[in-house]
C-alpha cells in the first residue's frame, strides 16, 4: 500500500511536470528553440501566486489565474524584446539569451525573496482524501488533476482550434503560413505566451501543495528537458505521458535511494536517453 | 597582430614586478585563471560553436583530482593532474558522443544536466569529502608539493599554461582542423556535404577543451589547497567561462583575455562595494550582461570594435580635413 501511495504521489507531481514541459515542447517544436529560463517561469508563477494570496487574499482560482495571465504577458514580452531578435542569429546568441535570462530571473528572485524556503499560507484547500486506502493531501490531488486537465486542454487547443492550426502552420512552414495571411510574429508571440502561461499555471498549482525557494527553476528546467526528450520533439501528448513516467521514476528513486538522489536518477536518465533513444518514446528513428 | 601579442606578453610578464602588492597579484592570478578556463571553453564553444553551459564539470574534476590523490595516498597533488585529465576526457566522450549526432541544442542541455548531476553526486560522496570538500597539504613537504608562500611562482605557472594554450589555439586556427571547426560553426550541413567529418571534429574540439579546463581546475586547487562542490562544480564556474569568452569575442584567440580584462576588475569592484553578500548580485550582473550580449552583440567586444573602429577612423579623418585645406 505504501508503494501505491508513492506511485500516486509521483503521478500527481508528474502531471504538473507534464504541464510546464508542454510549454517547453511547444516552443521547441514550433521554432526549434530551447528556453533555458522555462524553469524560472515556473518559479515566477509560484511567487506570483504567493503575492496574490498575501496582497489580494485571493483564493486558489484567483491566484492560479493571476499567475497564468502574468506569465502569459511575460512570455509575450520576452518574445518581442529578446527571442525575436536572436531567433535567426548564431547558436551562441540563441542559447545565451535565455540562459542569461534564467540567471537574471533566478538571482533577482533570490535578492527580493531571499533564499528561504516558503510555502503558500493555508488556503481553502486542505485536508487528506482517502482513495481506497491511499491517503493523499487534498492540495496535491487537486493540483495534479488540474494540471493533467490543463495539459489535455493545451493539446486540444493546439490540435482542434483555429489558433492551434495557425500556430502549427507557422511551425511547419513560416513562409507558406505568411502567404495564407497568418502573421508568424504574432503566432510565435502567442506560442511564447502559452508556454510561459502554462509554466505559470504549473507553478501556481505546485505552490498550493509543495514548498519552494528561488533556486527551484534549475531543477524544473532540467526535469522539463528530460520530459520533452522522453516524450518526443514538440509533442504535447508525449510530454503528458513522459511527465507521468518521470514523476513515478522520481518518486520511486526518492523512496528507495533517498530524496537527494531523485534528481540524479532523472538527469542520468536524460544522458541515457541521448545515448540510446534521442527521438523519445513516440518519435520515429 | 604580432606586435599586439608582444605587448601583451611583455605586460603579463612584467605585471607582478610593476605591481608587487599582494592585492594586485591576487587580481592578476584570478585574471590568468579565468582567462585560461575561458580560452579552453572557447575551443569548443567559440571556434566550433557548440555552446557548453556546464564546463564546470571539467574544471571541478581537474580541481578534485590533485587533492584526492593527496588525501587518499599522500601523493603530491601534481600527481593528480593526469588523473583529472583522464576523467575529463572520459566525461567529454560520454557527453559529446551522443549529443554531437543531434542538433546543437542537445549538447547545451546535456552539459548543464551532467554538470548538475556530478555536483550533486560529489556533494553526497564521502570519499571526495561530500559537502565539505577536500584540503591539500597545509605545509609543503618538499618543492614538489607546489605550496609556495609567495603567490609569484603561481603567477608564472598559470601564465606558462595560458601561453601554451594560446599557442596551441593559434596552431589550431591555422590548421585543417581549425578550418573544419569554422566550417561547422557557420553551417553544419554545408560542412558535412563538403566532406568535413563533423561529429569527430566536434568531439576532438571538446576533448581538447576539456583537457585544458581540467588543467585550469588543477592549477586552482593546487594554488588554493582547497575545493568544495561549489568552488569546483558550481554554476558560477561554468557561467564565468561562457560570459568571459562571449564578452571578449567567442571564437577569437584573444577574446577571452579581453573579456577577463573587463570582467575581473568589474567583479572585484562590485564585490568591494557590496561586501560578502555580493555573490547573488554578481549573478544578476552576469545574467544582465549575457542577455544584452546575446540581444545586441553576440560577437562580443571583438565584433563591436570592428563595427565601431572604421566609423571612428572616418570621423577622425573628417576632423583633420579642414586643417589640410
Amino acid at each position: 500500500m505504501l508503494l501505491a501511495q508513492v506511485i500516486v504521489g509521483g503521478l500527481l507531481l508528474g502531471a504538473i511536470y507534464a504541464l510546464f514541459s508542454a510549454g517547453l515542447t511547444l516552443i521547441w517544436g514550433m521554432m526549434n528553440f530551447i528556453n533555458f529560463a522555462h524553469g524560472e517561469f515556473v518559479m515566477l508563477g509560484m511567487y506570483f501566486a504567493l503575492l496574490t494570496v498575501l496582497w489580494v487574499h485571493g483564493g486558489p482560482a484567483v491566484f492560479t489565474l493571476a499567475a497564468a495571465l502574468l506569465l502569459f504577458l511575460a512570455g509575450v514580452v520576452v518574445y518581442f524584446a529578446l527571442v525575436r531578435h536572436v531567433l535567426r542569429g548564431p547558436m551562441l546568441a540563441q542559447i545565451l539569451s535565455t540562459f542569461g535570462l534564467a540567471l537574471l530571473l533566478r538571482y533577482t528572485a533570490f535578492w527580493i525573496f531571499s533564499a528561504n524556503v516558503v510555502s503558500l499560507p493555508q488556503t481553502s484547500l486542505s485536508g487528506v482524501v482517502n482513495l481506497g486506502g491511499i491517503f493523499m493531501p487534498l492540495p496535491h490531488l487537486v493540483a495534479g488533476l488540474a494540471a493533467a486537465a490543463l495539459t489535455l486542454a493545451l493539446h486540444v487547443l493546439l490540435t482542434r482550434t483555429s489558433i492551434g492550426s495557425r500556430l502549427l502552420a507557422v511551425a511547419e512552414d513560416r513562409r507558406a503560413a505568411m502567404l495564407m495571411g497568418i502573421r508568424p510574429d504574432r503566432m510565435q508571440a502567442i506560442a511564447w505566451g502559452l508556454a510561459a502561461g502554462s509554466a505559470g499555471l504549473a507553478g501556481a498549482l505546485m505552490a498550493t501543495a509543495y514548498p519552494w525557494s528561488p533556486s527551484v527553476g534549475e531543477t524544473f528546467v532540467l526535469t522539463a528537458f528530460v520530459v520533452v526528450t522522453l516524450g518526443g520533439f514538440g509533442s504535447v501528448l508525449g510530454a503528458m505521458l513522459a511527465g507521468l513516467i518521470i514523476g513515478i521514476i522520481q518518486a520511486l528513486s526518492a523512496f528507495y535511494l533517498g530524496a537527494i538522489y531523485k534528481d540524479v536518477v532523472v538527469y542520468a536518465l536524460f544522458v541515457a536517453l541521448l545515448w540510446f533513444r534521442p527521438q523519445g518514446l513516440m518519435g520515429k528513428a | 597582430m604580432k606586435w599586439a601579442s608582444l605587448v601583451l606578453s611583455a605586460a603579463l610578464l612584467a605585471y607582478p614586478l610593476l605591481l608587487p602588492d599582494p592585492f594586485y597579484l591576487d587580481v592578476g592570478l584570478s585574471f590568468l585563471l579565468v582567462a585560461l578556463s575561458a580560452s579552453a571553453w572557447n575551443i569548443v564553444g567559440g571556434y566550433a560553436g557548440q555552446v557548453s553551459v556546464g564546463h564546470g564539470m571539467f574544471f571541478g574534476v581537474g580541481a578534485y583530482a590533485p587533492l584526492l590523490v593527496f588525501n587518499l595516498w599522500g601523493a603530491p597533488p601534481v600527481a593528480g593532474v593526469p588523473l583529472g585529465i583522464i576523467i575529463s576526457l572520459i566525461l567529454a566522450v560520454g557527453v559529446g558522443t551522443p549529443t554531437f549526432r543531434l542538433q546543437g541544442h542537445y549538447f547545451s542541455m546535456a552539459t548543464i544536466a551532467v554538470a548538475e548531476l556530478i555536483r550533486i553526486l560529489v556533494g553526497t560522496w564521502p570519499l571526495v569529502g561530500a559537502a565539505i570538500g577536500l584540503q591539500g597539504p597545509a605545509v609543503g613537504r618538499a618543492w614538489w608539493d607546489l605550496t609556495f608562500r609567495s603567490e609569484l611562482p603561481y603567477y608564472y605557472l598559470f601564465l606558462a599554461v595560458l601561453a601554451l594554450l594560446l599557442l596551441i589555439t593559434q596552431q589550431v586556427e591555422r590548421s585543417r582542423f581549425g578550418y573544419y571547426l569554422r566550417a561547422i560553426k557557420s553551417g553544419e550541413r554545408a560542412a558535412r556535404s563538403l566532406g568535413v567529418p563533423v561529429q569527430r571534429t566536434k568531439l576532438y574540439a571538446l576533448m581538447l577543451s576539456a583537457v585544458f579546463t581540467s588543467l585550469a581546475g588543477s592549477l586552482y586547487a593546487i594554488k588554493t589547497g582547497f575545493v568544495d562542490p561549489e568552488s569546483g562544480f558550481g554554476l558560477l564556474i561554468s557561467v564565468q567561462m561562457v560570459i568571459i569568452a562571449a564578452l571578449g569575442g567567442a571564437g577569437t584567440l584573444y577574446g577571452p583575455l579581453v573579456g577577463a580584462l573587463v570582467l575581473i576588475p568589474l567583479q572585484t569592484a562590485t564585490n568591494d562595494w557590496l561586501g560578502g553578500g555580493g555573490t547573488g548580485l554578481t549573478y544578476i550582473l552576469y545574467g544582465g550582461i549575457i542577455v544584452l550580449l546575446a540581444r545586441f552583440e553576440p560577437g562580443g567586444l571583438h565584433e563591436l570594435w570592428y563595427a565601431v573602429a572604421p566609423k571612428l577612423k572616418r570621423r577622425l579623418q573628417r576632423k583633420e580635413r579642414p586643417h589640410a585645406a
